[in-house]
């Protein structure tokens, strides 16, 4: 297996998303951000320069055209750059993209892909660094995947363009560069599959995205203390694998929520809730949550890394609970 | 003047009792304007601002295009520059098409600023499933907003606590949104004159009760009091707590409740994914574990868009038998 | 000016502004029977949906508004079908969830109706870009009032298809909303700082034409125009189809204010009455295409007649057909969110 970074294995699933099918199009080209894995998009523009396109700043224009032609059979992909700018196209993602096949009794399907990074970036503020991935949940009809690794967000991305529905490919800045090993062969994940990424019998680490990366190095160290922690990856929120958070908390009775959206009403949050009412009689502790304090981004590093989910937040969790 | 000033009997509905709070707060302070899509000379479509523009007039009183991303980034520059607006999104829906401006911009600007700048704004919206308005006019969209920091998210149940809750809006020095669910537009009580403020964070036990207790807001809460009826005649006492408001959130109100009656079911008429209630439901989880008798249950609406059919609508809404159904469930169900 | 189009044609365009209307009046009376939420009607407004779609093709795409009933007939709705939805029955083209603020026939080449201020225009580009990319001569025509260039998306939707050259025919239908319905208690709240809607997509180089949206020909001579030369890849194209607001739309509810339409009215001026004579006499676009055909002498009195009893009857049939069908199973609310 070669070992590569996310944002090449991201342009790996694009491209061959691209070469399976000639109605796929990519308008927008800030999906790896301003950093050093940025000029990794061009190969997709070298393959497809007919397919890939570079927009004005019209985020409500572009989300409401790239809906407009899943409706009318392309299967475009749509990049906001960063998740924050989701918002100026709020609109059109939840009440157009994501009640059309319902609305209509199931007449149109909008078989499209969003693309965003969100998260702790490293000075991005207040007004680039959101993780929009529970507000958008909170909407029925739309898709989200939320990757951990070059392996997943590869399978991920295929499985998203083939998808009938509107899919969000979300992706922490900070995953960018991060390297993984990724299969040869033509592989694709399917959406609802979450992943045991660190199987342990003692206390369960639920994760999306870049928390699962900060669960799996606390969960090295909690080992080193004799306390095996079971990491397990959501790799989507919408569809959601219940059965795996389930499986994983009946297994080992007490949980740790971690996922870096604000805390009120945040993902975390609705996984506890889950979990509390369907597998309440298996805990043996209250679950805990660590997710981002309810503040907007600081833009200083130093006050940035205060909100940061860190393997000692996870570790100091995991006392709690286990000494309980 | 307010509708009924006038009046001895101060029996008022939901709208007006808002209606007489944006008169007093409109006559107490210049800098409190109003602004939005038919809010003026037409008095509102649900005549939710009837009488305002004859008393304040088109300087205060402002019809706008429908431009409502425009119109609320000019209040949020207007409150930044010292007036005070209230802003009128006809639909709760239409919140979508100024999210930027509210979670990027009203929500951080004191924060980014150290201070340096406030936000005093009302963003008065309604919400709601009812009268077949389809999938585009019916959402209550109340979890997002409570999920960003930087906002309040006030959702009265009553009219004196409209009232109450709407003045201390006007009188607070951040966004605040003030969301009423157009079903409960004309409940009527009574409502106390002049100054009458319900400060933002503080919930309110609408009935008490010992054995299991239900949360909820705006329309939910009459559906959690017709519930306590029914459960009342199975021997089920059920205490409802009204959060009022959802940011600031009255945690002390909620985990007193249940520390008293080990049973907790959160009810919500927005959607259940992401929503408030696994918000408080994993607040109570974190806070109350060791009180709970049984697992914190949740109702909500079904993640799906509301549709029109009058066949189909009722669906989307948490019904008191429902949440009768989820109590009795339980205690392994009841007769 | 009808040398422009062949007998055939006006004679199509005549069947399709009839059963528009007839249907329109129809559920004034419908929504006395059954409350079926707020609904718009597209009656004054006929002649332009009714004449735009003798320009396309099967395989065009369309998107609409709210006021979207005209456009779904003049393509080949099945009214039945259109009641059916209206009234949320399990017949209905949407199975119940749409309504009539969001009613779409994907059959006849509708991809959506947005119950969302300036919602059609942006989704139009996007069909506008699938239709380029797919590379035939297919185009995309959205109609949407004059509120709509209110709303920014837009402003983004059409300085994208200007800037991609997307086949993209932007048709606002500027009903004159303003001044009049605030007298009357409806929307005050329409307005715009342009002199005139067409001027503002010249600023992005989109060719933009204002035509009389009541006189079947004009529009006619305009649209062939515009869509001529987009399906040679020219680009956007912009048509404020002007008319004069039928005064049963001026209030926030549709009225009957000018009465049932009595068609004989375009030969018989005893029969143009009442407070609103002169929006009949001057505006009616049905009225004025009866004279015009009367008066080219390729239509008679009794033709008409027997046409309009037809259409009648059709509509009669398409009522019953809706009011007939079940209300869907409530459980059905819960299904189909997802596309398989």
């Amino acid at each position: 297996m070669a070992k590569i970074s996310y944002a090449q294995a991201l342009v790996d699933g694009m491209r061959e998303s691209m070469a399976a099918d000639t109605t796929v199009s990519l308008v927008g080209t800030n999906v790896l951000g301003l950093g050093p894995q940025r000029p990794l998009i061009e190969q997709v523009r070298d393959e497809f320069p007919d397919r890939v396109f570079d927009p004005p700043c019209s985020e409500a224009g572009l989300a409401s055209l790239g809906i407009g032609a899943a409706m009318a059979g392309a299967r475009p992909i749509i990049d906001f750059g960063v998740g924050s700018f989701s918002l100026l196209a709020w609109c059109q993602l939840v009440a157009e993209a994501g009640v059309a096949h319902h609305m209509s009794g199931g007449q149109i399907n909008v078989p499209m892909v969003f693309t965003m990074l969100h998260g702790l970036r490293g000075g991005g503020g207040g007004q680039h660094s959101h993780s929009p991935q529970a507000m958008l949940w909170n909407n029925p009809g739309i898709e989200i995947v939320v990757p951990s690794s070059p392996k997943d967000v590869k399978g991920l991305f295929k499985a998203a363009v083939a998808s009938n529905n509107p899919t969000a490919i979300i992706s922490h800045a900070r995953l960018l560069g991060v390297e993984g090993e990724v299969p040869e062969d033509d592989f694709v994940i399917e959406l609802g599959s979450g992943e045991i990424k660190r199987p342990g019998k003692d206390i369960s680490l639920i994760a999306s995205s870049r928390s699962v990366v900060t669960a799996l190095e606390a969960a090295d160290e909690l080992s080193g203390e004799g306390i095996e922690a079971e990491v397990v990856d959501l790799r989507t929120l919408s569809p959601l694998d219940k059965d795996i958070i389930l499986k994983s908390v009946n297994n080992t009775g007490r949980v740790i929520v971690i996922d870096e959206t604000n805390e009120s009403c945040g993902v975390a949050a609705e996984i506890s809730a889950i979990i509390s009412e369907a597998a309440f009689d298996a805990l043996k502790s209250p679950i805990k949550r660590i997710a981002r304090p309810n503040v907007p981004v600081p833009a200083s590093p130093l006050l940035e890394n205060c909100l940061d989910i860190t393997p000692d937040k996870i570790i100091a969790a995991a006392h709690d609970l286990v000494g309980n | 003047m307010p509708p009924d000033s006038q009046q001895t009997d101060r029996n008022l509905t939901l709208k007006d009792a808002v209606l007489e709070a944006m008169f007093e707060e409109m006559e107490s302070d210049q800098n409190v304007i109003l602004i939005g899509e038919d809010v003026g000379a037409a008095g509102g479509v649900f005549k939710q601002t009837e009488g305002l523009f004859e008393t304040f007039g088109a300087d205060r009183v402002i019809d706008t295009p429908i431009s409502e991303s425009a119109i609320f980034g000019l209040a949020v520059g207007a409150a930044m520059a010292g007036s005070r607006p209230i802003v009128e999104v006809m639909f709760g829906d239409f919140l979508t098409l100024v999210m930027d401006q509210l979670v990027n911009q009203a929500a951080k600007v004191h924060y980014m600023s150290a201070g340096g700048f406030n936000v005093p704004l009302v963003l008065r919206t309604g919400i709601g499933v009812g009268g077949n308005l389809g999938p585009q006019h019916s959402q209550s969209l109340h979890g997002w907003l409570a999920h960003i920091p930087g906002l309040k998210v006030v959702m009265p149940s009553s009219a004196s606590d409209a009232k109450g809750l709407f003045k201390a809006a006007v009188r607070d020095n951040n966004p605040v949104i003030f969301m009423e669910d157009r079903m409960t537009y004309n409940l009527k009580e009574q409502v106390p004159e002049g100054e009458h403020i319900i400060p933002l964070g503080s919930a309110e036990v609408k009935r008490e009760g010992a054995d299991v207790s239900i949360y909820a807001v705006a329309r939910s809460v009459h559906t959690a009091l017709a519930a306590a009826e029914h459960l009342q005649v199975k021997n089920v006492s059920a205490e409802v707590v009204d959060l009022r408001t959802l940011a600031p959130l009255d945690v002390e109100t909620i985990v007193a409740s249940v520390q008293k009656t080990g049973r907790a079911l959160v009810l919500d008429g927005g959607y259940q994914s992401f929503g408030i209630t696994g918000e408080i439901a994993a607040t109570i989880g974190e806070l109350a574990f060791d009180y709970l008798d049984a697992p914190v249950m949740r109702l909500a609406a079904p993640d799906v868009p509301v549709p029109f059919s009058p066949a189909l609508e009722a669906m989307t809404v948490p019904s008191a038998e429902q949440v009768v159904a989820k109590v009795t469930g339980m205690y392994g169900g009841l007769d | 000016m009808t040398d422009n189009l062949t007998p055939d044609q006006n004679s199509a365009i005549l069947d399709r502004m009839l059963l528009i209307r007839r249907f329109e009046e129809m559920l004034i009376d419908l929504a006395g029977d059954h409350n079926f939420g707020h609904y718009h009607l597209y009656i004054g407004e006929e002649a332009t949906g009714a004449t735009v779609v003798e320009s396309l093709t099967e395989t065009d795409l369309l998107l609409t508004t709210w006021r979207n009933h005209g456009h779904l007939l003049a393509r080949g709705a099945d009214p039945g079908r259109m009641v059916a939805e209206i009234l949320g029955r399990a017949d209905g083209y949407n199975k119940g969830r749409g309504g009539t603020l969001h009613l779409t026939v994907r059959d006849v080449g509708f991809l959506s109706t947005s119950g969302l201020v300036g919602g059609a225009v942006g989704l139009a580009s996007g069909a506008g870009f699938a239709l380029k990319q797919a590379g035939e001569d297919n185009i995309c025509v959205v109609f949407f009032g004059d509120g709509a260039m209110e709303e920014g998306v837009v402003f983004e939707a059409m300085n994208l298809a200007s800037l991609w050259s997307l086949p993209v025919l932007f048709v606002c239908e500027n009903n004159n909303s303003g001044a009049i319905s605030a007298q009357e208690g409806g929307f005050p709240s329409s307005e715009i700082a342009a002199s005139r809607i067409s001027d503002i997509p010249k600023s992005l180089n989109i060719k933009s034409e204002l035509v009389d949206g009541a006189d079947v020909a004009a529009v006619h001579a305009v649209i062939a125009e515009a869509v001529g030369g987009m399906r040679k890849g020219s680009g956007p194209a912009f048509i404020e189809a002007y008319t004069e607001r039928w005064p049963g739309s001026r209030p926030l509810w549709p009225t009957q204010a000018t009465g049932v339409t009595q068609l004989a009215a375009a030969w018989d001026p005893s029969l143009i009455t009442g407070e609103y004579a002169g929006w009949i006499d001057e505006f009616d676009p049905l009225i004025r295409f009866i004279r015009n055909q009367l008066d080219a002498g390729v239509l008679s009195q009794d033709e008409l007649r027997e046409r309009d009893s037809k259409i009648c009857d059709q509509i009669a049939e398409a009522r019953a057909f809706g009011e007939a069908s079940a209300l869907p199973g409530p459980e059905s609310a819960l299904d189909g969110v997802f596309a398989a």
